[in-house]
């Protein structure tokens, strides 16, 4: 990789305000290739919502987001001010590019797993069937459930669910994927199965961000920690830096309450 | 039992019946969807048009709204082609009128089912369709209405049974389904008993047919929402 190379996904200044609650005062994240970002932060720090702004499941009020050095075209909403996408088929690209990981799997539970795999590459993609078939089997293989591909999710576990989830995002090929809180719906004994899949997606390399509450594991898988407060960046370092020195007082707190 | 010969009209009667009753439910689904989406609109104007829609329509007696569709239509298209200078008297044909009227009926009542089943599709199976890239269109017609599918099942079951009964008010405008072929048996046979209770034993079969139908779509739609048995 060059130094010239866009990085895979830039946010750049983002703001997100709930009616007069200003949720993101302006951060501003960029992950170059295989990067792994983890993001921590308290309950209300804003986390989740700033994920969901990147891929605009939640509309931002100000910023500028860009994937692989395409930015995201977007315009001012006539009535609430939002910044909505200016262009429909753009905004479906770039957020096929951008894999998202619910907290709640959402996984869609009329289908059979096979059918959650391939009903984007399909229908988005437009990937002949056999071709979405194979990828999308060799991708329950690899986390684990290729028994489970004729199941409906509701015969899975919380685990299984889960990693269906993951499996179904990565069969869009994603530049980038967000995991927006993937262990907290999980029973304890579901979690480190959930953790080793992801762990394996960093060793091969994929860029991420993670939203997690799960400290060691965000210590040991990411390439960068951010700590959020009140809607800022607060702290930013490689994992030994914020982990185990952290500058501000309130990513000093936060530490020390979670160890 | 000695039909006097009107087995066959029986027959023909059943047949028309059905077919009115099949029309009026594609009507009434496709009214009763956007009839859901207009009351769910963000835009106070659609809002108002399902609310008009609805209540209109589920305050008037069917009786009437088939009359007042029959005799109204016929009353707007002559003054249409009044309006460019012809004399000729045109009219809804009673099934087109028929279809129209209880289509109208099934769709307002159809409204309120599926507006209930919209709600009950969770936000974040949009959100997850959003974010895999899939646009508004494969979003509503793959995952949001086969759920919102199976949840108003039972409901517009229950409509397509009364409205499979409601076909014989068409008979007052004249068409030849089951009701009106009965009446017409019983004027000349003057054995009104006999062929009354041939009807009523008619739509009854039809309905028992129904339930069977709808239980085997339900079956079909339910795939993937029962618990596995431990």
């Amino acid at each position: 990789m060059t130094a010239t190379s866009p990085p895979a996904l830039e946010a750049e200044n983002i703001h997100k305000r709930f009616g007069g609650l200003e949720v993101l005062k302006g951060i501003s994240v960029t992950a170059r290739d295989g990067e792994v970002i983890s993001i921590l932060g308290s309950s209300g720090s804003g986390k989740s919502t700033f994920l969901r702004c990147l891929n605009l499941l939640e509309s931002p009020d100000e910023g500028r987001i860009a994937l692989g050095g395409e930015e995201l075209k977007l315009k001012r909403h006539a009535k609430d001010g939002h910044l909505v996408p200016a262009d429909p088929r753009q905004m479906a690209r770039l957020r096929a590019g951008i894999g998202f990981v619910f907290q709640n799997f959402n996984l869609w539970p009329h289908m059979t797993i096979l059918e959650n795999l391939i009903e984007a590459p399909l229908r988005v993609l437009r990937q002949p069937r056999a071709q979405a078939i194979e990828t999308a089997e060799a991708l329950l293989a690899k986390v684990g459930i290729a028994d489970k591909r004729n199941s409906y999710p509701a015969f899975l576990s919380g685990g299984q669910q889960q990693r269906a989830a993951i499996a179904r995002t990565l069969a869009m090929q994603p530049k980038v994927v967000l995991f927006d809180e993937p262990t907290s719906a999980l029973d304890p004994e579901m979690v480190a199965e959930v953790l080793n899949v992801i762990t394996s997606l960093a060793e091969e390399g994929r860029t991420m961000l993670l939203v997690t509450h799960e400290m060691r594991f965000a210590r040991n898988v990411s390439s960068r920690v951010i700590f959020l407060h009140d809607g800022r960046i607060e702290e930013e370092g490689t994992p030994e830096q914020v982990f185990d020195a952290p500058q501000s007082p309130r990513c000093q707190q936060f530490m020390a309450s979670h160890r | 039992m000695d039909l006097h010969g009107f087995g066959p009209q029986l027959a023909l009667g059943t047949l028309m019946t059905l077919e009115l009753a099949f029309a009026s439910l594609g009507v009434g689904l496709v009214l009763g969807l956007l009839g859901a989406m207009a009351k769910a609109s963000p835009h106070a104007s659609l809002r108002w048009l399902g609310d008009g829609y609805t209540t209109l329509v589920r305050g008037v007696p069917e009786l009437l709204v088939v009359l007042i569709v029959y005799f109204g239509s016929s009353a707007a298209l002559g003054m249409v082609t009044g309006w460019v200078g012809m004399e000729t008297h045109v009219e809804l044909d009673p099934f087109a009128a028929g279809t129209l009227a209880l289509g109208l009926t099934f769709g307002a009542y159809a409204t309120e089912v599926f507006r209930g089943a919209l709600a009950t599709v969770p936000k974040g199976h949009i959100e997850a369709a959003h974010a895999l890239g899939l646009g508004p269109w494969h979003t509503f017609s793959r995952i949001v209405l086969p759920q919102l599918w199976r949840v108003a099942l039972p409901g517009l079951g229950n409509l397509f049974m009364v409205l499979l009964k409601d076909t014989a008010l068409v008979s007052v405008v004249g068409l030849d389904e089951l009701m009106r072929k009965s009446q017409i048996a019983v004027g000349f046979s003057k054995q009104p008993f006999t062929f009354y209770a041939v009807a009523a034993g008619i739509y009854l079969l039809l309905t028992v047919i129904t339930g069977g139908g709808l239980m085997m779509l339900e079956r079909r739609a339910n795939r993937g929402f029962a618990r596995a048995r431990s």
